[in-house]
């Protein structure tokens, strides 16, 4: 009896293991399926480079390139903003920080994390499409630097936790070693605790620009949708994302366009994969 | 001469009392050895000679130790543990060459010239006894090395910075029979310009290098005396059953 119990528990649990694999495959044979028919009509390269996107003209331009480009811009900004503040303020919290002080950011930075997208980008919408606009005295605070200011706000909850586990996670000995040779604590954090956290923190880095490349709804909110390549970073820009959920309500289903869409989120996910598979080799070589 | 001089020292880890009421003074150029059984306040009483233990934050002393005359909580942190270098109890090579251990410390301090670098970690490695056996390839990973080398290399990194004293915390604990021996004789040679505190587990360590010996137990210093008085007439029964392995 007792057996047959272990048996089916069993069971059941490699069924729930199995179950998250399928579905996995199940969506991605899903995108590969709808997303691959619109290579019958636009080749991939120019799918790829193509350089206007115009798809209900006729004959409908097919070329995301300026999507591509509007998400990366957006994405190298947030990096850019988020990686110093993030990294820095993961050493405070794990090296310099009083407990007291350690306890209120931990839980502020996990706040941070639960703010709805959609929030943070009304937010956004109100307060810092304004100032943008006004500080570059810009026809419209819709930009693409607007969007890394609020992205970086979402990159930065997993930059720090995940750094801040890194940096945490050093032996202490390594820290000791460097003081008992006459090492400031800066110095003991930069030359032994950073390098041996780095493994750890480019993981952070990682995770942190993952999820600001799949985040859809705030730069949908504030970074102007307009699908042109984009020249500086004060101009509108139409990422990847926002153009899926701006317009997958109004292609036709089976349309060229409607593909089109797919074959985005082909992109997309190859985009994220890569980008989590690279934080897991890190991740990986920390742990040896 | 008297190299430290430590009275009425206290020491509490929140609300433990980990050193009581400690006096004793430490001289130049000896090798003092610290024995005890495990929490017996011998670690903290080496880390509290060169301030490791504030980074504690619940760590609170009292009482005074001095340097030369001077107290050592009134030197600059930095320039304290300049001059009281540490090796620890495992062997703790950075993941880089060599040659980049040991100029490790001096590049911190700001040594830049090549040259200068060059003579100073062929000068800490002479000391180290470890100059032969690596000479011909510092270059190399230091991981490459085996345990007994990479502890020595750690005492080198420690004697390039120029320390006037050089505190071993167990330092043969992960170690085999032949590197321990290696290190002892590099010890024992050490003490002509070093002054010498040495925690260790091994009672017969103490025996063999030790000038002077103390005797720690439930953080109070129980005996202190002549390395070979300690041994074979010791003052206190419990040194006695301790060196005779009846405890710890």
């Amino acid at each position: 009896m007792r057996k047959l119990k272990e048996f089916i528990i069993e069971k059941l649990i490699l069924i729930c293991g199995l179950a998250s694999i399928f579905f996995v495959v199940l969506i991605f044979l899903f995108l590969l399926k709808e997303g691959l028919a619109v290579f019958k009509t636009v080749s991939p390269l120019k799918f790829l480079f193509g350089k206007s996107w115009y798809p209900i003209s006729e004959p409908a331009q097919l070329g995301i390139l300026p999507l591509i480009l509007g998400s990366l811009l957006v994405t190298l900004g947030a990096a850019i903003i988020s990686i110093p503040i993030g990294v820095g303020c993961a050493i405070y919290i794990a090296e310099i920080a009083p407990l007291k002080i350690k306890e209120i950011l931990k839980a502020g930075i996990e706040l941070l994390a639960a703010i709805p997208s959609v929030v943070l980008g009304f937010i956004g919408m109100v307060t810092l499409v304004p100032l943008v606009k006004n500080i570059f005295h810009l026809p419209t605070g819709l930009t693409a630097l607007s969007g890394s200011i609020m992205l970086a706000f979402m990159a930065m909850p997993t930059i720090v936790s995940i750094a801040e586990d890194a940096l945490y996670s050093v032996p202490k000995t390594y820290k000791e070693g460097a003081l008992a040779l006459g090492a400031t604590h800066w110095q003991a954090i930069w030359r032994v605790m950073l390098p041996a956290a780095s493994s750890g923190i480019l993981a952070a880095v990682m995770l942190g620009i993952g999820r600001v490349i799949g985040e859809t709804m705030a730069v949908m909110m504030i970074t102007g949708n307009a699908a042109v390549i984009p020249k500086s970073i004060l101009v509108p820009v139409r990422t990847l994302t926002a153009t899926i959920a701006a317009e997958m309500g109004e292609a036709v289903v089976g349309s060229e366009h409607y593909f089109a869409l797919f074959a985005i989120g082909i992109v997309l996910f190859v985009i994220s994969f890569a980008i989590n598979v690279s934080a897991d080799l890190f991740l990986h070589k920390r742990q040896q | 001469m008297v190299k430290f001089k430590i009275h009425d020292l206290n020491i509490w880890f929140g609300s433990i009392h980990a050193l009581k009421q400690v006096n004793m003074e430490i001289q130049s150029n000896e090798i003092l050895s610290i024995i005890g059984p495990a929490n017996s306040g011998k670690t903290t009483f080496l880390r509290t000679l060169n301030r490791l233990n504030d980074l504690n934050t619940n760590f609170k002393m009292t009482g005074a130790v001095e340097i030369e005359g001077e107290d050592i909580r009134g030197i600059n942190i930095e320039v304290l543990r300049r001059k009281i270098g540490m090796v620890f109890a495992l062997p703790l090579p950075l993941p880089l060459s060599i040659f980049e251990n040991v100029s490790y410390g001096l590049r911190m301090h700001g040594e830049r010239k090549k040259k200068k670098l060059e003579e100073k970690v062929e000068e800490a490695l002479q000391q180290a006894y470890l100059w032969e056996e690596v000479k011909n390839r510092l270059e190399e990973s230091a991981f490459k090395l085996s345990g007994g080398q990479q502890q020595r290399l750690c005492i080198a990194r420690t004697l390039a910075v120029g320390p006037e004293v050089i505190l071993f915390d167990e330092p043969c604990s992960g170690l085999d029979p032949i590197s321990t021996a290696k290190v002892e004789e590099a010890m024992v040679k050490l003490k002509q310009k070093y002054t010498i505190v040495l925690v260790t587990n091994n009672v017969k360590q103490a025996a063999r290098v030790g000038d002077r010996t103390a005797f720690f137990l439930n953080g109070e210093l129980i005996e202190l005396d002549r390395t070979d008085k300690i041994f074979t007439a010791p003052f206190d029964k419990r040194t006695d059953g301790y060196i005779r392995g009846k405890f710890g």
